[in-house]
Formats: structure tokens, C-alpha cells, sequence
């Protein structure tokens, strides 16, 4: 324990025992003392003039940190919905195997800890899994086996990719085996880069002029929400403040994308471009990439390009020499919570607290970042801005539709032969998508993740836009051999994982809902049921306080407005008795105390696997 | 002084001052909006969701949304008491809330705002959670099966007392309260006489040996529903 204490003491020393990197201080903690354990939470409160209560509440909010020591290797197998259909059980018990453990468990030899974990922005090359910050795609059980092999032998986690992937993720300082998968470049982000071009063109104009070249442009938010980008600019523009914050959402968590992680790894230089430029357009000197914990194999690579960046007087002090346009950029990254990629709690942690929403009003534009105005943007909409300044507004308004001007990345996985990233205009299709990723025969698409909706065939002739079926960008495909009602319980179970808890519809709606749900899957359902589902997702959807909790009924809501018979066909009953209730199993106890079975209902006793009495997680 | 800005509730003409919360400004103005998380003269909070009223048709929380002139405010309609009620009942399952034999019945706002809006039994099923109980303090106990996560002791210790005894901790389903120590209540600098040690609106934070000093039927809410209070303007010991 002494010893970490100056382990710890150290860490907080690093990061000037500054309470807003706490995040970092406490990933640091994690990654060299294998824990966040009780007595480095006095260390860290100590050292950064926190209560402990603070240093706790932010520790144990975080997917990442352990209070028990975890093993040298923390193995975390991908469970999403993807991963799941293409063979993560098998992956999963093998690993089990292998390891003699369960999930959650360290080995006692303390090599190896073992745990679940939601999207991983792999699901293009699923099952994949991270050990530690490496990634390790379409695993399979031999793999499982060589890797563990490699492992217990050298202890070298450089010794597990076999082979590296293409593009920048054989980069020196990246060295993944993940791939690209870059099925259709665009004109806008995958294009080739004309580097500096942008922020030259924009420091010749003055920032006013900037912001009107954005809304000309009509650019809206790529996170999935729309929101104009220039008008939020000249808000934050606009909003008194001496100190101003541009940030990046680059915590893409949900299920199904990993557009951004393929942006990041070939367009970085863009979207830092894009940045800059936002920050010269609203007078802000400083700059937030709010990285992904489970993108941290990407972390080196874009600080170097951050340094080269520097070099070149890209970033710094009079970039250009601008007298007075002073901008830099540091990287925050994650530590394993979806719901960090809504804004206002992506700046709660950046700001070292608990991921929880801010009240709105006021929003980041007036009050964000330390309460300074900030301007908030996904990876993708800097690169789109940086673009737009390249090769102006009348460039972008001619791709895409009136509402939904330019391109849109799409991550598309599932059952389709190419799964990928292809980025096309904003207005194509379902169908025209499905064609081109090599779906066939699809019964239903996922639309914009977990938080999205899901479509049936029905609705293939929907267009992807802001007027009509919007995304950040996830599109998962299924085929026949599916089950929707299962998929929206997987999802259901990633919000019920994911909730911050703050608030009470929220927090306690989505256990409902997946309690629900899962009547109608193990076939205890009533026709009342489907009314309770539709009440309280609606419930869920009115009464919650940011846009996850609004959002977070949705595989519920979608699919009972697009599958209802899925949910009709398996209600049981006569209408008159509860199916949910099962006399048999409610007698069991009873009758194992009496020693004998029930003179009326012992016949039935036991006759429905999983349907214990009371039992209320499914 | 500052102009007053006008908006209605329920077709009720209201006029507030600038930046003051439609909660705060209904109360004043004699109209009752049930709430649990807000508290009189702590910061507002909007977890609880309670509040939740119609703002020129869209939901918001009363307690965090700032009134506008002309804003247009939808309140006691069957849909939202509908709506409160739902999450009213999330709050009972959620916990384990033993009403038939806990010292805070008849002062017990959840109680209050449950028989007020008419709640016999929850539509949702029961989550039994397991919760731990904080005896360690001499005076004063915290006991998580009847916490409903409001914060207002968080909020109450910090802005009220300058302390900072609680703090949430965990996330989702295993969020609770925590407490400014390694070994409990007993660890920290809470006082039985601090504002946050009074501010708890269920049983969860409570006074050791004073629990039944009013019997059952004298107290508080026996007499007279929540919100009577506001609406025969005596004021509210709830609201700001």
C-alpha cells in the first residue's frame, strides 16, 4: 500500500494535481496499480484538494476503473448484438475455459482479468475484444488459444498481431491488426487531404465570415441530432466569455458504429484542421478531443500528429502568424461510459466528474466546458467545416438533399457479405444502401444504434436524412435467421448497463422495459402487455433528462410500431389469467417444505424454464 | 427593479420574476406542481422527474426550466398526473419502501405525493434491490432501501452546511449515496443538527430516536394532502 500511495502521489503530481484531469489521473492509477483501491482514493483527494466522496463517485461511475486489483491482461470480450451473432458465446467459452474463470474474475496467478464490455467500434470484424488497449479482431476459439498461449510465454502483448492492418493501423506508432474496411470514399471526409488548405483560406477571412460560410453551407451535426453547425458557432460566438472551448465528440459508443474510429485513423489531420478552424471562428484558444477509452490504440498516433501539427505552425501561438490566433488541442480520453458521448456529459468528464447530463438550459454554447461557452461537434462535422472552408458552401449544398446537405459516413455491419464505412450523400436509400453493402435478404435494419430505430422491409424505401430516417451513422443489417424481439432485449440490456442513473425514468425504465420484453421471449405474455410497453416507453422517452434517457425506449418503441406482430404472435393466454403467473412455481417452495407435491398444482410444477416467481431481471 | 415576466399555467395567468424556475414561480403564485428532488433553498436538481410539465408542448422539469414571458404551461392534466404517477411508482419499485411500518410515514413526501396522486399499488413489478443500512453514526442512520436518489442531502451538505458528507457514487441501477469516508456515516463531519440531515424527503437519512416522538395520524401529511400548503399560500416547506 506504501508504495502506491507514492505511486499515486505521482500520478496526481503529473497532471500539475490539477482535480479537472482527475479522469486521467485515475486511468493512470488503473493502468499502473491494476485498481482505483479504497486508500488511493485518499491519495487522489488529498493530493487534488478533493473529498474523497468526489474522487469516489467519479471512480466508480467508469467502466475501466476496478476497486480490486485487476490481472496484467484485462481480456474484454465485445457483447453486442453484432458480436453476438457472430460467434462471441464460442469466444467467450473458450476463454473460460482457457482461463479456469468467470467473467468479472482475475486468474490467481493475477495474469489475467476477464470481462464484458458494450461496442467496441469493432463491429465490422467481429467478435473482437480488447486486451488492454489492444484491440484483437475476428477472434476465434484457436485464436483464443494462441493468444493465451503467446502470452503465458512471453508476457508481450506486441506478440499477439499477426498481422497489421491496412492504412494508418500499420502506422509505427498505431500497429493494430484492425482494418479499415473502407468500402466507398466520399468527397468530403475520404477524399484526398489538402492539407493546411482550409485553415489558410479561413485565417485570410475574419471569423464572421467563417461562421457564415458554415451556415451557407448548412451543415448539421453528424452525431445524429442535426443540429446546425454554424448557427451553434455563432451562439457560442456570441456568448460573453473570456476563455472558450472547442471540443470533439469522439466517443462514438453506440452499438453498431465505427465510423469515427476509421476517420481518425486516415482523416485526423481534417478534423484537427476542422477544429482549429471552429476555434478561430468562435475565439477560442482551446480545444478538447474527448477520445474513447476503448480507441486508446489511437492515442499516440494522434498526439504525434498533434506535435507534427505544432511544428508545422499549425497549432500554438499566431498560427499563420495571425497576431492574437492562439490554438492548441489535447486529448482527453474515456474510460468506458456510452453515455459520456451525449454533450454536457461528455463535459462533466472532461472536466474529471461523473458522466452525468447538465441541466439545459443553459446549453454548451453559453455554459459548457468550466462553465465557459463551448462549441461541440462529432469527429465527422469538423471535417465536413474544414471541407466546407476548402471548397465552399455551394460545393457542399450540391450533394445530398435540401434538409441534409453533403455526405454521411455509414458503418454498416451485420449480415450484408461487405460489411464497412461508406460515405455517401445524405438521401439514399435503405435499399439502395443494402444493395451496395451485399444484403439480400434482410428482415429488418437497426437504424442509428441502440438509441436509433429499427426498420422492416416495409420501410427500405426510406431515405437516410434529417427529415427522414437520421443516424450518427450505425446501420446494422439482419437477416432471416433473426429474431427482432431478441435483438431490441440486447439492446435494452446495453441501456440498462449504460444508464447514468440520474434520473428516475431512465435509471429505472429500461429494467422495466427489459423485464417486459422478456416476458414476450420466454412466452409468459399477456395482450396487456404490449399496452405496458407502449406506456412506459412512453414514460421513458417524455419524462428523461437528456438525450440518452429520451432515446433509450426506442428499441421498444421502433419495433412496436414496425414489428407488432412479432409481439402479437407470441402473446399467450386467454386474456383472462395471467401468464406470468405460474401456480405451479409458485407452489414449489411449499411443496418442498411439505415434502410432497401439490394435490392441485403439482403437475405443472417446474414447466417453464426461467420463469422463477419474483424474478424480475431477465 | 426588473420587469416581471408573465406566462400562464393551465390558462392561469402567473407572472414570476426573470430566471426563476416555473416551480418556483407557480408556488408563488399558490399552484402546486407535485416534486420530490426540488427542495426550498437548495439548487435545483431535476433528477426525479416529477415536475415534469408541458412547455408550449414539450416536456421539461419545472424545477430546472426557466420561465419566459408568453410561455404556455400545461400542468394538472390527466396525461401528465398519468405521467407522474408512473414514475412515482419506478420510485417504489426501485427501493424496498416499507411505508406500513416506516418512522417517516404521515412526513414522508414520496408517501404524499403517491396518495395524492391517487396510487393504490404500483403497475410495475417490484425490483427488491439489495441495499445496505449505514447504523454506524451516533445520531443519525441512512438506510438505502428507502433512498430515491434525489440528492437533496448532497446538495443540502454542500450549498447549506459547507460540508460535503454525500456524494453519489456508481452508475445506473448501482448508483447510490456514498458517503465522505472509508467506514461510513460514523467517519465523517455530519451533524445531527445540519440542514442536510433534515432534507431527506423519505426515510433514507434519518434522526436516530425521534422516529415516532409524533404518533401516527398527528403528523404532517394526516392532516392535510401535499401541496395544500402551497396551494392555500402558507407557503412551502418544499420548494424554494
Amino acid at each position: 500500500m506504501a508504495d502506491n500511495s507514492s505511486v499515486n502521489r505521482q500520478i496526481c503530481e503529473r497532471f500539475g494535481n490539477d482535480k479537472t484531469r482527475l479522469l486521467d489521473i485515475l486511468l493512470n492509477v488503473q493502468k499502473e496499480t491494476g485498481c482505483v483501491a479504497p486508500g488511493a482514493l485518499d491519495d487522489i483527494a488529498q493530493a487534488l484538494a478533493l473529498n474523497r466522496v468526489e474522487v469516489e463517485s467519479t471512480a466508480t461511475f467508469y467502466a475501466f476503473f476496478s476497486r480490486a486489483k485487476q490481472g496484467r491482461f484485462v481480456i474484454r470480450v465485445c457483447n453486442d448484438i453484432i458480436d453476438q451473432m457472430h460467434g462471441m458465446d464460442r469466444v467467450a467459452a473458450a476463454l473460460r475455459t482457457e482461463l479456469g474463470i468467470e467473467f468479472g474474475q482475475t486468474t490467481a496467478d493475477g495474469r489475467f482479468t476477464l470481462v464484458y464490455t458494450p461496442c467496441i467500434g469493432m463491429s465490422d470484424q467481429a467478435p473482437a475484444l480488447l486486451i488492454n488497449d489492444k484491440v484483437v479482431a475476428q477472434v476465434s476459439t484457436d485464436r483464443v488459444e494462441e493468444i493465451l498461449d503467446i502470452l503465458r510465454a512471453t508476457g508481450d502483448l506486441e506478440q499477439i498481431t499477426p498481422t497489421l492492418g491496412d492504412g494508418n493501423n500499420s502506422h509505427p506508432l498505431v500497429r493494430s491488426m484492425v482494418v479499415n474496411n473502407l468500402r466507398e470514399r466520399g468527397p468530403v471526409i475520404f477524399a484526398p487531404p489538402n492539407p493546411t488548405v482550409a485553415l489558410r483560406r479561413a485565417v485570410s477571412e475574419q471569423p464572421p465570415e467563417i461562421i457564415k460560410t458554415i451556415k451557407a453551407s448548412r451543415l448539421r451535426g453528424r452525431g445524429g441530432a442535426g443540429f446546425p453547425t454554424g448557427m451553434k458557432w455563432e451562439f457560442t460566438r456570441a456568448a460573453p466569455g473570456n476563455r472558450k472551448f472547442v471540443v470533439c465528440n469522439a466517443d462514438e459508443g453506440e452499438p453498431g458504429t465505427f465510423k469515427d474510429r476509421v476517420i481518425l485513423t486516415e482523416a485526423a489531420g481534417l478534423m484537427f484542421e476542422g477544429m482549429t478552424i471552429a476555434g478561430y471562428a468562435i475565439g477560442a484558444s482551446e480545444g478538447i478531443v474527448y477520445l474513447r477509452g476503448e480507441y486508446a490504440y489511437l492515442l499516440a498516433f494522434l498526439r504525434d500528429i498533434l506535435v507534427q501539427r505544432r511544428r508545422a505552425g499549425l497549432l500554438g501561438i499566431n498560427i499563420f502568424n495571425k497576431q492574437g490566433f492562439d490554438f492548441d488541442i489535447r486529448i482527453q480520453l474515456g474510460a468506458g461510459a456510452y453515455v459520456c458521448g451525449e454533450e454536457t456529459s461528455l463535459l462533466s468528464s472532461c472536466e474529471g466528474k461523473a458522466g452525468e447530463p447538465k441541466t439545459r438550459p443553459p446549453f454548451p454554447a453559453q455554459k459548457g466546458y468550466l462553465g465557459m461557452p463551448t462549441v461541440i461537434n462529432n469527429v465527422e462535422t469538423y471535417c465536413a467545416a474544414a471541407r466546407i472552408i476548402e471548397n465552399g458552401p455551394a460545393w457542399f449544398t450540391s450533394m445530398g438533399t435540401p434538409g441534409s446537405a453533403g455526405t454521411k459516413v455509414f458503418s454498416v455491419s451485420g449480415d450484408c457479405s461487405r460489411p464497412g464505412i461508406y460515405e455517401l450523400p445524405f438521401g439514399i436509400s435503405v435499399a439502395d444502401l443494402l444493395a451496395r453493402v451485399g444484403a439480400t435478404d434482410s428482415i429488418a435494419v437497426q437504424v442509428g444504434g441502440a438509441a436509433g430505430r429499427m426498420i422492416g422491409p416495409r420501410e427500405f424505401k426510406r431515405r437516410f436524412c434529417y427529415d427522414d430516417l437520421a443516424t450518427g451513422g450505425s446501420v446494422m443489417v439482419f437477416g432471416p435467421q433473426r429474431d427482432v424481439l431478441r435483438i431490441a432485449h440486447t439492446l435494452m440490456d446495453f441501456f440498462v448497463d449504460e444508464t447514468c442513473g440520474y434520473c428516475t425514468p431512465c435509471r429505472v425504465g429500461t429494467r422495466l422495459l427489459r423485464e417486459r420484453l422478456g416476458r414476450f421471449l420466454s412466452g409468459r405474455a399477456d395482450a396487456a402487455d404490449i399496452d405496458y410497453l407502449e406506456q412506459t416507453s412512453k414514460t421513458v422517452k417524455t419524462a428523461s433528462r437528456c438525450g440518452l434517457g429520451q432515446t433509450a425506449a426506442n428499441p421498444v418503441l421502433s419495433t412496436l410500431q414496425s414489428f407488432r406482430n412479432e409481439y402479437q404472435r407470441r402473446v399467450h393466454g386467454n386474456g383472462v389469467f395471467l401468464s406470468s403467473f405460474n401456480p405451479g412455481k409458485a407452489v414449489a417452495v411449499a411443496e418442498g417444505i411439505a415434502g410432497r407435491p401439490s394435490v392441485h398444482f403439482g403437475s405443472e410444477t417446474g414447466n417453464k424454464p426461467g420463469t422463477k416467481q419474483g424474478e424480475v431481471e431477465s | 427593479m426588473s420587469t416581471k415576466v408573465g406566462f400562464t399555467i393551465d390558462g392561469h395567468a402567473v407572472q414570476g420574476e426573470p430566471g426563476q424556475s416555473i416551480l418556483d414561480a407557480a408556488t408563488m403564485a399558490n399552484i402546486y406542481i407535485p416534486h420530490l428532488c426540488a427542495m426550498r433553498g437548495l439548487s435545483p436538481w431535476g433528477s426525479c422527474r416529477v415536475c415534469t410539465v408541458l412547455v408550449n408542448g414539450r416536456p421539461q422539469a419545472a424545477c430546472t426550466m426557466p420561465i419566459a414571458d408568453a410561455m404556455v404551461v400545461e400542468n394538472d392534466t390527466l396525461e401528465l398526473q398519468d405521467l407522474r404517477r408512473s414514475l412515482v411508482e419506478m420510485l417504489f419499485v426501485e427501493g424496498n419502501h416499507y411505508c406500513m411500518f416506516c418512522e417517516k410515514s404521515g412526513n414522508c413526501e414520496l408517501q404524499a405525493v403517491a396518495y395524492l396522486l391517487g396510487i393504490l399499488s404500483p403497475r410495475h413489478p417490484y425490483l427488491f434491490p439489495k441495499r445496505t443500512l449505514d447504523a454506524s453514526h451516533p445520531d443519525v442512520m441512512l438506510d438505502g432501501d428507502r433512498c430515491i436518489l434525489c440528492a437533496r442531502c448532497i446538495r443540502a451538505s454542500e450549498e447549506r452546511d459547507g460540508k460535503h458528507v454525500f456524494h453519489f457514487i456508481g452508475r445506473g441501477a448501482h448508483k447510490h449515496i456514498g458517503v465522505n469516508a472509508p467506514d461510513g456515516l460514523a467517519g465523517t463531519n455530519l451533524h445531527v443538527t445540519d440542514q442536510a440531515t433534515g432534507s431527506c424527503p423519505v426515510g433514507c437519512l434519518a434522526k436516530k430516536r425521534v422516529g415516532f416522538a409524533v404518533p401516527i395520524g398527528l403528523r404532517l401529511y394526516d392532516k392535510q394532502p401535499i401541496g395544500t400548503a402551497v396551494e392555500t399560500g402558507q407557503g412551502s416547506t418544499t420548494t424554494r
